[in-house]
Order: structure tokens, then C-alpha cells, then sequence
């Protein structure tokens, strides 16, 4: 196999440099710097990018947390006091705030998870299909307000009143399109072969998605379901003329409810230092819950089959 | 090219016995193009049928017409004639999902379900409707694929835990398990190493007694050792100078690869060729 070129090739162009046992430095030293300022570069780019977050929770814990501390129960099991009264809690809004999400969730997850399923196993890139994921993506950059308008002029006016179910509508709209993208993504992840695998032992496609394929997608769409809900407890304000406000319990899904987010706007603006703690503790109390739902979608995607 | 009558003659002369599938003059298009062209081919009962040939020649295709799993690509479509035990394949009143619970399938890279090992099995014959002892079944199917002694004690463990050689021997009791006719076996040991290909192949010998068995290969070695018949297809550029897919010659497989009757079928068992 020996060409004749080979032998007249010079000996000096290897890089390995015997002497020193280096490679040649004269190339890499100029490569490695470069590295070396674009490392420092992406690492502050980072920290950028992370310093609004590190300041939020630190503002957060300074003026939330001591009041939190101070009134530990009560803070979670009273009502809001009138004003220039102290001590009192927020316990209608973590109510509101549940119950909201309830019932968004309640009418959100079914519809997107059947839609997901529709676009990627029953319509697969029809037309429908095709028309129903523009509109998704559509959907998911509607400004918040406008889903409340949307609740208001369809659940409010109807029912004649504010409400927890109104609220939970315009929540709906928002939490839709974030479960349908996230349950086509698990569904799509399911490989192909498995599918032709159901397809090869005389599976039909709804004994297929039963079975198989939305067992094996649940991970995705459980992660799905959770940030829909970390999005929709954090809204402010789609519930602004929906769920309204209530400084009292709410005795039925039909009157308005307190929610931590509109607490939070309306207690932060009052002239009045107990609401304004108030305020601050809610916002602890909304983030951390964020924190908390964030943290089980990420162990839930971490189950995933594919 | 093909000479169908040739083809014929050679089929008559070498295949006895009960034929379960037919195929009669079937040519294969994806939208415009033609994948296969004009092969005639019958399939003897109880024989294991292997298709070898270079990529591309279309032996993949043919075989997934037998299960209609083609039905699944947009603009694919199937002309000429699909018979199997007597009734066409195509004729609009058969229903897909039954022809393919008769005739069953083991994919190319093994796929078991994101299951247990024993729901891997009861999954597909509970959907078939079956009523009877499922445990039994179970055990009757990884018995017969030959992996029982290897995951008995671990039934309730994800199908997915097993090695790719186990995997695959799993989809094969999973098929064997809704008892079709006949399994059509698309390079079931592409993706396994060589002592699961020659357990995979002893099974085969195993399972003809009971069932049809048409298996695509890369691997003529396979092809010599495990068939009794074999096709040979071969790809050549059409009028228009797209590649189509046809059959050069399909014998008892001694006579391919001993005496065969084409010039291309030597050249490629010798090896001069693909």
C-alpha cells in the first residue's frame, strides 16, 4: 500500500513536540484564550440573566417572610382585617387561588389532552390538524387580559355575577394551549416503532392510544398539567373583572372569591402598612408555590418512559 | 428484467403444497413512483420464505403489502392481487386491523411495549379477544419464543429492561401469543448481535411448524440457513430513471444458492454483486 509520495514528506510537521512533550503551543495558545474569554462571556450572560430572579426572591424573603414567620397560622387561616386594624390573613385567597385553578384545570386538561391526541394520533397532520396547532399557538400568545374579557363576556354577563367559575374559564383559555403543546410533545416522543408495533399485532388506533400510548405519554402530560397550573396561580389578571375580589369567604362558586394574585395587586397599591405585609407574604406564599409546582414537573418529566 | 411466465414456471416446478399467500402481478406505488413491479410470488404453508437482495430492491415493501401496514404511508397504493387463503387482501370489505391480527409481524429493531414483560403478551391477545387462561397463555408464547427460563421470576419488570436479543424475542412471543397464520419477520437481526441471531433462528425452525413464516435478510447466510425458500430481488432504473424493485428469481433455496437459474442471482449469493 506504500505510495511514493509518502516517503518525501517532510519529518518536522508532526505537532507533538518531543522535547517539551507539548503540542504545538504556537496554535493552541491563541485557541485556548479565545475559549477562555468566551467561557467569561456565556458565564456573565448567565448571571444576567439570573440576577432578576436572585433579586425578586431575595426583595420576596426580606419583606415577606418576617411577617409570614410572625404570624405563622393565622396568616393562613384569617381573613383579611379592615383597614388600620392589625394582624389578620389572606386564608379566602389561598382559597380562591385553589379554586381557581380547580376549575380551569377541570375544564382545560380534558380538552387539551383530547386535542393533543386528536392532532397527533387520530389527525396526524390533516388539515385539522394542522389548522387546530396554528390556532394553538395563536392561543398561547393571547395577552392574559384578553382571556378575561373573554370570560367576562361569556361566563359573567350570562351569570349576571363575578364568580369563582368565571375566573376559572379565563384561566382555561391560558392553561389550554400550554397542556396541548406539552401532550403532543409526550405523545409525539412515543418512537415509531411502537406504534407500527401496535399497528403489526392487529391493535386499533383507539385500543393503541388507550393502552399504550397515553400511559406512556402521562409523564409529559402530568409536567404539562403542572405548569398550566404554575401559570394560571400566578395570573393576575384574567381574574381582574372575572373572580373579582371578595374580603370574605366565598359561599358558593357563584358569588366573587379572593385570589392570592388579585390580593396581591389590591393590597400592594392600599395606603395601608398591614395590607401592604399582607401583600408581600401573599406574593412569598404565590412564588413558592410556583417553586414547588415547577419542582414536581421536572421529578414528573424525569419518569418518562422515552 | 422479469420474465413473469419464467417466474411462474419456476414456482410451479419448485413449491408445493398448500399456498397461503398469493401474489399475483403486484406492482407497489409510493405517489408516482414505482416501488416494485410485477412480481408474482406464493407463499407455501408452514415454510419459512426468505426475500434477500440489495437495499432498495423493494423486499421490505412487498412484505409490508402482506399486512397492509403500507396502508399506514400516505399515497402508498398496491395494484394487481393480494390473496390470502383465497380472499384479496385489498378488496375494499377486509378490514386491516383483522388481516393483521392473522397475519402478525416482528419489526427490524425490537419494540416491545412500555410494559411489563406479561403485559407485553396478554396486551395483544386480550385485544384479539382471547378468554381463556391469560398466565398460561403467557407462559405458552415465551416458551415458544424460547425466553420463558430467562425472565420467569421477572414477569412484572418493564419489557424494556430486557437486552435487544430478549427484546426482540419478546415481540416474537408477543406475535406468537394472538396466534395468527402467519408472521412476517421484516430483519428481525439487524439489530442483535450473533449469538441472538442464531437463537432467534433455531426459534425459527421451531415456529414453522406452526406457523407461515416470510422473513426479509440482508443476510444470505441467514437466508441458506433458515429458509426453504428464497426470493431473490433486484433494483434496476426504470424508463424515467427512478429505481424500481422487482423479483429475479424465487426457488427452494438450495437451488438459489447452489444452481441458480439467473445471472444476477449468482452474481449476487457469490457475492460479485451489491
Amino acid at each position: 500500500m506504500s505510495s511514493p509520495n509518502q516517503s518525501s514528506r517532510p519529518q518536522n510537521d508532526n505537532p507533538y513536540d518531543i522535547a517539551t512533550g507539548e503540542f504545538d503551543k504556537g496554535v493552541t495558545s491563541g485557541r485556548k484564550l479565545f475559549g477562555k474569554v468566551m467561557t467569561g462571556l456565556v458565564m456573565l450572560c448567565v448571571a444576567i440573566a439570573l440576577l432578576p430572579l436572585a433579586s425578586i426572591l431575595f426583595m420576596l424573603l426580606k419583606n415577606g417572610l418576617s411577617r409570614l414567620l410572625q404570624d405563622f397560622p393565622s396568616v393562613f387561616t384569617e381573613l383579611p382585617p379592615p383597614p388600620l386594624v392589625d394582624g389578620g390573613g389572606f386564608r379566602n385567597a389561598i382559597m380562591g387561588t385553589l379554586l381557581t385553578c380547580l376549575i380551569g384545570a377541570l375544564i382545560s386538561v380534558p380538552v387539551g389532552v383530547l386535542t393533543a391526541i386528536y392532532t397527533v394520533e387520530f389527525g396526524q397532520g390533516n388539515k385539522l390538524s394542522q389548522f387546530v396547532r396554528f390556532c394553538t399557538n395563536v392561543l398561547s400568545g393571547v395577552p392574559s387580559i384578553i382571556a378575561g374579557l373573554f370570560a367576562y363576556g361569556v361566563v359573567v354577563v350570562l351569570m349576571g355575577t363575578f364568580s369563582a367559575i368565571a375566573g376559572g374559564v379565563a384561566l382555561s383559555v391560558l392553561m389550554a394551549p400550554i397542556i396541548i403543546r406539552t401532550a403532543e410533545e409526550g405523545l409525539k416522543s412515543i418512537p415509531r416503532e411502537v406504534r407500527q408495533g401496535l399497528v403489526g399485532i392487529g391493535a386499533t388506533n383507539f385500543q393503541g392510544v388507550t393502552n399504550v400510548i397515553l400511559p406512556a405519554a402521562l409523564p409529559f402530560i402530568a409536567t404539562g398539567v403542572t405548569l398550566a397550573l404554575a401559570r394560571a396561580a400566578g395570573e393576575t389578571a384574567p381574574l381582574l373583572f372575572t373572580a373579582l375580589f371578595n374580603q370574605f369567604d366565598a359561599r358558593s362558586l357563584r358569588e366573587p372569591i379572593a385570589t392570592l394574585s388579585v390580593l396581591i395587586y389590591n393590597y400592594a397599591i392600599a395606603p395601608y402598612k398591614n395590607q401592604n405585609e399582607l401583600a408581600w407574604a401573599a406574593a412569598l406564599i404565590v412564588v413558592l408555590l410556583i417553586l414547588t409546582v415547577s419542582i414536581l414537573a421536572r421529578s414528573l418529566t424525569s419518569r418518562k418512559v422515552y | 428484467m422479469t420474465n413473469p411466465s419464467i417466474q411462474q414456471d419456476a414456482i410451479n416446478n419448485s413449491i408445493a403444497g398448500d399456498i397461503v399467500i398469493r401474489t399475483e402481478n403486484v406492482s407497489i406505488f409510493y405517489g408516482s413512483f414505482q416501488a416494485v413491479r410485477n412480481v408474482f410470488l406464493d407463499i407455501p404453508k408452514h415454510k419459512v420464505v426468505a426475500f434477500i437482495g440489495p437495499s432498495g430492491c423493494g423486499k421490505s415493501t412487498l412484505l409490508r403489502c402482506y399486512n397492509r401496514l403500507n396502508d399506514l404511508i400516505p399515497g402508498a397504493r398496491v395494484e394487481g392481487k393480494i390473496t390470502y387463503q383465497g380472499v384479496d387482501l385489498y378488496d375494499p370489505k377486509v378490514d386491516p386491523v383483522e388481516v393483521r391480527r392473522r397475519i402478525g409481524m416482528v419489526f427490524q429493531r425490537p419494540n416491545p411495549f412500555p410494559k411489563s414483560i406479561y403485559d407485553n403478551i396478554a396486551f395483544g391477545a386480550r385485544i384479539n379477544g382471547y378468554k381463556g387462561d391469560m398466565d398460561e397463555l403467557v407462559e405458552r408464547s415465551l416458551r415458544g419464543a424460547a425466553l420463558w427460563d430467562e425472565v420467569k421470576d421477572k414477569l412484572k419488570e418493564s419489557g424494556l429492561s430486557l437486552s435487544g436479543g430478549q427484546q426482540q424475542r419478546l415481540c416474537i412471543a408477543r406475535t406468537i401469543a394472538i396466534e395468527p397464520e402467519v408472521i412476517l419477520m421484516d430483519e428481525p437481526c439487524s439489530a442483535l448481535d450473533p449469538i441472538s441471531t442464531l437463537r432467534i433462528e433455531d426459534l425459527m425452525h421451531d415456529l414453522k411448524q406452526r406457523f407461515t413464516i416470510v422473513i426479509v435478510t440482508h443476510n444470505m447466510q441467514q437466508a441458506s440457513r433458515v429458509a426453504d425458500y428464497t426470493a431473490f430481488f433486484n433494483a434496476e432504473a426504470g424508463d424515467s430513471g427512478s429505481r424500481f424493485g422487482y423479483l429475479v428469481e424465487y426457488d427452494r433455496t438450495e437451488s438459489i444458492f447452489n444452481a441458480p437459474k439467473q445471472q444476477a442471482t449468482q452474481d449476487y449469493v457469490s457475492g460479485r454483486f451489491g
